[in-house]
Parts: C-alpha cells; structure tokens; sequence
C-alpha cells in the first residue's frame, strides 16, 4: 500500500484528480452564483424598493397614508407573493396580510428569513423590518418558497455533479497512473534485466519521440558506453589471463631454474638480470594494454585539443627516421602545409609511431618507407604508412588489430602484438578507423598500406 | 642531499631508501601523508620523493598543494601506480616537478631524483654550454669542438643542450624521450639510442676523449673524462 501511495503513477493521478475536482468545484460556485444567488438578490431588491416607497409615503402623509398604500399593493399584487404588516405604537394591526408579527423579525436584524402565518397558511419568507417613527413598525416581505423549491433543486443537480464529476476524476486518475505506468514499465523492466547482470537488454523505443522516447534513447546510449567499457574491461582482463601468463610463466622457471641447480655466482647473476629483463617487459606489455584500453574507453577525449598534424606527423617521422637511416631503409614524407584535426597528441604519435615501427621491422635494407597524409574530403584524413616489404596476407589483415595477435611470418622479429591494437583504439577514439590493404597488389613484395582515417566531427 | 621519502609501503620504501643512502644521500621516510606533510614543512629538504596514494588522509597531491600554498617550492616527484596520462597531469598541475609510474627501475629514480634537485637555476640563462673542448652556442645556436665547428640537426641540438645542461648527471632513455621529444609513451624500439649513437658520430668521433658516456642499465652521461 505506501508502495502504491509512492508511486509517481499515484502522484500524478492525484494531481489530476486534484485539478480536475477543483475545476468542477469552480465551475459549480460560479453556476449557484449566478442562478440561485442572483435569485435571492432580486427578491432582495424588489423588498427594498417596496419599503422606500412606503417611507416615502410615511414621510408625506403619515400613518394612514401608509396603509392605503399596503392596502393597494395587496390588491394588485397578482402572484400572492407580497407580505406586509404595519403595527401602530401598540402594536395593533393597522394594515397588511400577515395575522401576527413573526417572531424571526426584530428590528435589531433588519433581513432576515423566518416562516409567517399568511391568511391561516404558513409560508417561508424573506423578512424587512423597518422602525418608521413613533414607534410605528413596518415589515415588508416576500413568499420566497417557489424560490426556496428552485434552490432545492439547483443544489440536489450540483450534488451529483459532484458526484459524478468525483467518479470521472477517480477513473480519469485511474487510467493515467496506468498509462504512466505502462509507458515507464518497459524502461524499468529493461533496467531490471540490466540490474541482474543482462547487459544486453535495451529500451524499447516507440515511434511517438515524446520525452518517454527521449529518456530511452538517452538510457540506451548510456548502456551502450557501458557495454563499450565493459569490453575494454573485458578484453584487458582477458589479455591479461591469456598473454601475461606466458612470459610470467618463462621469468618464473628461470629463476627457479637458476636457484636449483649448482650454479656458478656469475650464471646465477646472469638469471637475475634476464628475471628483471623479463618482468620490465611484463611491464611493458601491462602498459601498452592499459594505453589500448585508456583509449578504448574514450577516456581520453577529455584531453582532446585542436592540433596541427603536419609537424606531428613530420616530427615523429624524424624520430623513427633515425632508426631507418641505421637499416639502411629510406623515409620518404609526402605531407600537406596544414592538417587540423582535435586530438590527443601523444596518442596520434604514438599510432603513427607503431606503423612506423612496424613498417621498418619488416622492409628489407635498402626498402623504403612513406608516410603521407591528405584529406579527400572535408570530414576525413587519410593518414598512410606504406612500406616494401613483404605485406600481410588477407586472412592475417582481418585480425591484425587483434590483441597479442602476430602473423606466423613476424614471429621472429622482436615485438608484444599489441601494436596495431593500439593503432586501431586510437583511430577508434578520433572517431576514425584502421585499413590495411597491399601497398602494391600483385608484386612479389607487395608491401603494407596501412591508413588511419580520421574522422573529424 | 637531503631527501624526503613518504611512501606507505614498506618493502618500496625500505629499497628506495637504502639505494639513494648508498648513493650518498641522507634519507628521512614518513610512512603516510599526515607525517610526511609534518616533516616537509618544517625541515628542509633538497627534494621530497612522494607516493601519490598515501593514507592518513593526506594524499600525495594534497601534500604538495598544501606546501606550495605556503610557498615552499622543494622540488617534488611523484611515485605512482596510476599511469594514466591525466593522472600525470593532475600530479604536476598539483605542483609536483616530476612523474615516475611504479614499477620502476632504481636507476631512472636515481637519475631523476638528482637531476630534480640539482635543477639549474633561472636566475642566470646561460648563453653558453661548455664541457672540455666542447662548446654549444645557444644563441646562434652552434656546436664546436677543439675550435672546430660541428654540423648538428635541430632536434640533435635539443639531445645535447639536454645533455649538456645535466652534465655529470646521468640522464635515462625515457627522461629523453619525455624531455627532447615530449613523447610519454613507449616507442617500441631502442629509438633512443640510435639518436644518441648518431649524436656521439658527430661529437665524439675522431677526437681522443669521449665525452658521451653509456652508464650501463641506467642511460647516458656527458662529461669530460677525469
């Protein structure tokens, strides 16, 4: 029950019912107003004008003046509805209808209702009392019961107005706490499923884009990033478990190796040095998966800033350059004058900096390397990394991104595979992504094209 | 010198300790934040070595706003397990001078740690590097040695200057790489050497005395043979 009476289903059917039942109670002071109080004010009316026109004829011409007047007005009064008694100073019946003077009347309350005995009948009335002088009492009234009659029936109709207006609001509440309520039940069912642990489920969206809608279409973009994140988690821990257990695994059983046997202090030492070796590289790898999922997440648009590609691309060229011209290998630089883009600097070096990497680990003495940039449109950059040597065959490109991935041709060549990987979130994160195609189909070398494209929003 | 350590965990704390000692150092170790923030305002000290997760309230980041708010300028580096880039960012824009992601080697703590605390002063920008017959020019922005004038890329230039302005120090490979090129991340290959190998081509290459030096495990170092 204080369930039910917390419901914001409830609070809204209360409103409802609450505006609803005012209204009618407006509209119900407003209709009494203007029927059966401009009733009563008519007869009130018609009692006052009677009784000046008595003053007046008491002033001119006195006591006998006033029952002549009575006495005429009785006479024409056509509907039977007039009432008057004039009482002399003691308290004798000088003229009028009434047998008695009611007891309702004093002068003490001027208006007053009362029931009086007319001609042997009693009657309800609207009552005047007037002192005229002398100690001379007038009372002027009207038969309001026909009046009285009208009222009882206006008042029974608004009754059950009442009534039924308060039955339309229950059931108008009624229906609206269960629209409401049929309206959210989706979201909250779906909220439910991702409760328990369903990350799947998403709100249903209807067609109507009201607020409802909006709310859903907002949860569900919220779930998407959820599950995004989750992912990232996801693919980290489970990195984690399959790859770092590897050369943990090979650091552990050198050194157990080194402290079994009867080792010389120099081997001994040697095994020490390689476990430090191999864990620096353990750390490495947790790094780079960090990195991966630090821009899997997108956490790291919050450092975007708007940059210049070209001297990005030309200083990171100049820094692996170093390693080309000691190979043996040429960096060819085809750049643009300009290239704007918002981005994370450091993350875009590094990209361009693993496909550097990697283009000159497999390209042959004497091979060549070019990275270029160009936007073919408006909203894109094309940033290429293209090398000579020996490429990637089509079943090795569609999972070169892959974590810890390494096509069987560069497993002898130093390297955690988690190069590309990094390449791919990062392109990712700048709303963009990583192509890999033949830098030259057909060739017996065919080379790597390798393209970052960015999208620029 | 005079060094602060506050770092919660023993087994780190009692390593870095004992390895600045026997580099000559004089260590004093606060083991949480309340302590370490005690010692540092009131004794002073060549440069506060801290943990950026400390307990006992005060954190490393608060440590260093609260001393640099009452205009304490020690140099400070930071120790930490958190490697993401915007952690770095809120631990030097906190007021620290360096950033060092646990785990880490003694050797590139060491190296930052005296190259922090032996920071050159600004008072006097020097014009002029020199170090036995080498001289860099740093308005004309020329390198010559034994009076003979050595052709040098920019970027080299930069190498050096660095190099030159931490002579006797030993600089790391990852300190260069932060520090010439303004890259935090890890560049795969030994990049870093071939820039240096290249550096040493032009300077060393034909005269009698080395002045680039390898320090195993550890990075580089310039200086003239004793």
């Amino acid at each position: 029950m204080l369930r039910f009476l917390r419901s914001a289903g409830f609070r809204f059917a209360l409103l409802f019912a609450g505006i609803f039942i005012g209204a009618a109670a407006l509209f119900a002071l407003v209709l009494w107003y203007a029927t059966a109080g401009s009733l009563d004010r008519q007869t009130d009316a018609s009692v006052r004008t009677d009784a000046l026109g008595l003053i007046e004829r008491w002033r001119e011409a006195g006591p006998g003046a006033v029952a002549e007047a009575i006495a005429d007005r009785l006479a024409s009064d056509v509907e039977g509805t007039a009432i008057y008694l004039l009482l002399d100073s003691n308290g004798v019946r000088l003229a009028g209808n009434l047998d008695r003077w009611p007891a309702e009347a004093s002068p003490d309350a001027p208006w007053s209702f009362g029931t009086v005995q007319r001609e042997g009948n009693l009657i309800d009335a609207r009552l005047h009392v007037l002192e005229l002088g002398e100690r001379y009492r007038l009372l002027v009234g009207r038969d309001v019961g026909e009046k009285q009659a009208l009222r009882t029936l206006l008042a029974e109709g608004i009754a059950w107005a009442a009534v039924a207006a308060s039955f339309v609001a229950l059931v108008g509440a009624a229906v609206l706490r269960r629209a409401v309520e049929q309206r959210l039940r989706p979201a909250a069912l779906t909220a439910q499923a991702i409760a328990a642990g369903d990350l799947s489920r998403r709100v249903p969206v209807s067609h109507r884009a009201d607020e409802f809608d909006r709310l859903g279409e907002s949860m569900n973009d919220m779930l998407d990033r959820i599950d995004r994140l989750m992912a990232g988690v996801r693919g980290v821990s489970d990195s984690i478990a399959h790859d770092l257990r590897t050369p943990i695994a090979r650091a552990r059983a050198k050194l157990e190796e080194a402290l079994d046997g009867q080792a010389a202090p120099e081997a001994l030492r040697a095994a020490m040095e390689q476990g430090i070796a191999d864990l620096d590289h353990i750390t490495r790898v947790f790094g780079a998966l960090l990195r991966i999922a630090e821009a899997e997440a997108g956490a790291r648009r919050a450092a975007f800033a708007p940059l210049d590609l070209v001297p990005l691309l030309a200083e990171v060229a100049e820094f692996y350059g170093a390693v080309a011209e000691s190979g043996g290998q040429a960096i060819a630089i085809e750049l643009p004058a300009r290239l704007d883009v918002v981005g994370d600097r450091d993350l875009l070096a590094q990209a361009v900096g693993n496909l550097l990497d990697n283009a000159l680990k497999f390209t042959p003495p004497g091979g060549r390397v070019r990275i270029a940039a160009r936007a073919p449109a408006r909203d894109r950059i094309d940033l290429v990394v293209e090398d000579t040597g020996p490429g990637l065959p089509a079943a090795d490109r569609a999972r070169a991104g892959e974590r810890f991935f390494r096509a069987d041709a560069s497993r002898g060549t130093p390297g955690s595979g988690l190069g590309l990987s990094l390449v791919r979130a990062v392109a990712h994160l700048h709303g963009g992504d990583l192509l890999l195609e033949d830098a030259a189909p057909g060739a017996a070398q065919p080379g790597l094209r390798a393209t970052i494209r960015l999208g620029i929003a | 010198m005079r060094i602060l350590l506050v770092e919660d965990d023993a087994e780190v704390a009692r390593f870095v300790r004992k390895g600045l000692a026997e580099a000559g150092h004089n260590v004093e170790h606060a083991a949480n934040g309340r302590d370490g923030l005690f010692l540092a305002a009131s004794e002073p000290f060549d440069i506060l070595v801290l943990d950026r997760m400390l307990p006992g309230g005060v954190d490393g980041v608060r440590l260093v706003e609260t001393l640099r708010a009452q205009g304490n300028r020690t140099p400070v580096l930071f120790l930490s397990a958190l490697s993401a880039v915007d952690e770095r960012v809120k631990g030097l824009k906190a007021g620290g001078d360096d950033y060092l992601v646990k785990p880490f080697a003694f050797a590139e703590l060491l190296a930052r740690v005296e190259v922090l605390a032996r920071r050159p002063t600004q008072e006097a920008p020097a014009t002029r590097l020199r170090i036995a017959d080498l001289e860099m020019d740093l308005l004309a922005r020329s390198v010559t040695r034994a009076g003979k004038r050595i052709e040098i890329q920019p970027r080299e230039f930069r190498l050096l200057e660095h190099l030159l302005r931490h002579a006797g120090q030993v600089v790391t490979r990852t300190m260069l790489l932060e520090k010439v090129w303004d890259y935090h991340f890890d560049p795969q290959t030994n990049v870093i050497d071939v820039h240096v190998s290249r550096l040493r081509q032009k300077i060393d290459k034909g005269f009698d005395k080395p002045l680039i030096h390898t320090v195993r495990n550890a990075g580089y170092m310039i200086r003239a043979e004793a």
